[in-house]
């Protein structure tokens, strides 16, 4: 596993290397996502309590109003956003979202094969993911 | 992606950064979207008003957009706000609240949009003609234009609707595709229709099979009032944005050989009592009825006057609209018989995007499968009937 280079799609430019936040539940930043703090809160979600600043946050595909964008614009505005996001499938609402905050962000790779990686590097420039850990 | 010199321009900052900023956002948005050009867009309809969606984050981002002494190129609408701009006092919305918003609009007014605040602008002053590019970020908004007006829109989001009114183009790419438009299943319904809430009813049932694609309506009819209810809901329940009806839909002739050759699904009239019990299952009293998700027409406030001609309602009683037809039913007599029978009829909101104590009730009622998805996700009891049903059950003769 370690030293894997996946190849992905670049969604929204920008290099970052960190620790994973891994789910295989769709994310909706509006509603779901403490723009302050950011911590999930969405009741039930597999990663509910839990914060992604400072994270890669990996997750299959938003969900729910469009209005998400402005929360991911939001938490990197209180430096609460992740160092950047792995989709599996970007749609418009995490897209504009993390283009217009300038978060790094990728999609097209089946997000099991990052499920057991600790660390990874997101180069969007070159469009891989290099497993570390 | 191919770009034009002007876009080029505004990508590369000689029109300023917040120009080159949205403009790579679109760029960046049509790339990942396979978008070989730019389309200029004849209007725009901008979400996430609201200061409750979008908070301070959204209210200093857009400040300081305004402040940039940006202005939108093609005249662009919002969305529904927080509150009534007028009467936000009498719904207990805080001062704090009623500020905030307020500069969320006047930010916007400052870079040129019209501060009409509605999900229904083609009522309220913006018509777009068939085959003509849009974007707009409203679901039922954008389903209407595709679907009734035949024009032709993405689902956009608050970003990408408010970059293209800054910028004037829209990545090409989905709805504004002929070959995207074509019906990808067909639902024939042998229920009877009875009234407005029953397409509410039927695009639920239409939702449990499919919750993406074009549907292809056969053997039903209904006014632009009633399909304007039947796309909002196809758009709340599932990611619809365009439908075609069996001679009525501007573009529904073109595509009929192909609706032919699509999966189908029938509408019977059981099919349509299950959904509507799986809309109704609670069974308590409403605190508050309302009209007007989305917005009313002139035509809906008019029939629903007439309805409560000689009685009084019973419960809270609102009607939702845009400031525009308020005006006209306030100058035909229409908004003081509707507040003669106990009624009132708020603009610039809606009950999805206010905050929820103002609407002073947690079990609701109204005619809009719409707003039962949305109102549900929020925490309260709704049913759902129709504008007669609704208003012969909770009225009394005076």
């Amino acid at each position: 596993m370690k030293g894997k280079v996946l190849k992905c799609r670049s969604v929204s430019p920008g290099k970052a290397e960190g620790e994973v936040l891994y789910t295989e539940q769709a994310i909706s930043f509006f509603g779901g996502v403490d723009a302050k703090t950011g911590k999930i809160v969405e009741r039930g979600h597999e990663l509910e309590g839990k914060a992604m600043a400072g994270k890669i946050l990996v997750f299959p595909h938003g969900k729910g109003s469009t209005v998400g964008s402005y929360v991911i614009y939001a938490l990197k505005k209180y430096g609460k956003a992740p160092l950047a996001i792995v989709n599996e499938e970007c749609e418009t609402i995490i897209a504009a979202g993390a283009i217009l905050a300038g978060i790094p962000c990728v999609d097209g790779i089946d997000i099991k094969l990052l499920k057991n990686a600790r660390r990874i590097r997101v180069d969007a420039e070159r469009s891989e993911i290099e497993i570390l850990e | 992606m191919y770009l034009t010199s002007e876009e080029e321009r505004m990508l590369s900052g000689e029109e300023g950064e917040i120009v080159a900023r949205f403009m790579n956002l679109l760029v960046k948005l049509g790339e990942k979207f396979g978008a070989e050009k730019m389309l200029p867009v004849a209007s725009t309809q901008i979400a996430g008003i609201s200061y409750k969606n979008i908070g301070d984050a959204g209210l200093e981002f857009l400040e300081e957009i305004a402040k940039g002494n940006v202005r939108v190129r093609v005249p662009s609408f919002m969305n529904p706000a927080g509150m009534d701009l007028e009467l936000w006092e009498k719904l207990g919305i805080s001062g704090e609240f009623a500020e905030k918003q307020k500069r969320i609009i006047n930010a916007l007014k400052e870079m040129g949009v019209i501060p009409v605040a509605t999900c229904t602008p083609y009522l309220a002053g913006l018509l777009p003609r068939y085959a003509e590019h849009v974007a707009w970020s409203e679901s039922s908004a954008v389903i209407f234009a595709n679907s009734l007006l035949g024009a032709r829109t993405n689902r956009e989001g608050a970003f990408s609707a408010l970059a293209s009114a800054i910028t004037g183009r829209t990545p090409c790419y989905g709805m504004h595709l002929e070959e995207n438009r074509a019906p990808t299943f067909r639902v024939t319904v042998h229920a009877k229709i009875r009234d407005e809430s029953d397409f509410s009813v039927l695009a639920r049932f239409v939702c449990k099979h499919f919750s993406r694609g074009v549907p292809f309506f056969e053997g039903m009819k209904g006014s632009a009032d009633e399909l304007k209810i039947l796309g909002a809901t196809l758009a709340a329940y599932g990611a619809f944005a365009l439908f075609h009806v069996k001679g009525i839909t501007p573009e529904a002739g073109k595509f009929e050989k192909d609706a032919g050759e699509v999966e189908k699904i029938t509408a019977e009239e059981s099919d349509l009592l299950s959904a509507k019990r799986e809309i109704n299952r609670e069974g308590e009293e409403p605190e508050l009825i309302f009209f007007g998700c989305p917005h009313c027409s002139i035509s809906e406030i008019r029939r629903i006057a007439e309805l409560l001609k000689g009685r009084k309602m019973r419960k809270r009683f609102f009607i939702f609209t845009s400031r525009t037809v308020k005006e006209t039913a306030e100058r035909s007599g229409i908004a003081e018989s509707v507040r003669k029978s106990g009624g009132e009829i708020l603009c610039d909101t809606c009950p999805v995007v206010m905050p929820p104590d103002s609407l002073g009730a947690r079990v609701i009622a109204t005619n809009s499968g719409k707003a039962c998805f949305y109102l549900r996700n929020q925490g309260f009891k709704v049913i759902l009937g129709s504008v007669r049903e609704l208003i012969e059950k909770f009225s009394v003769r005076l």
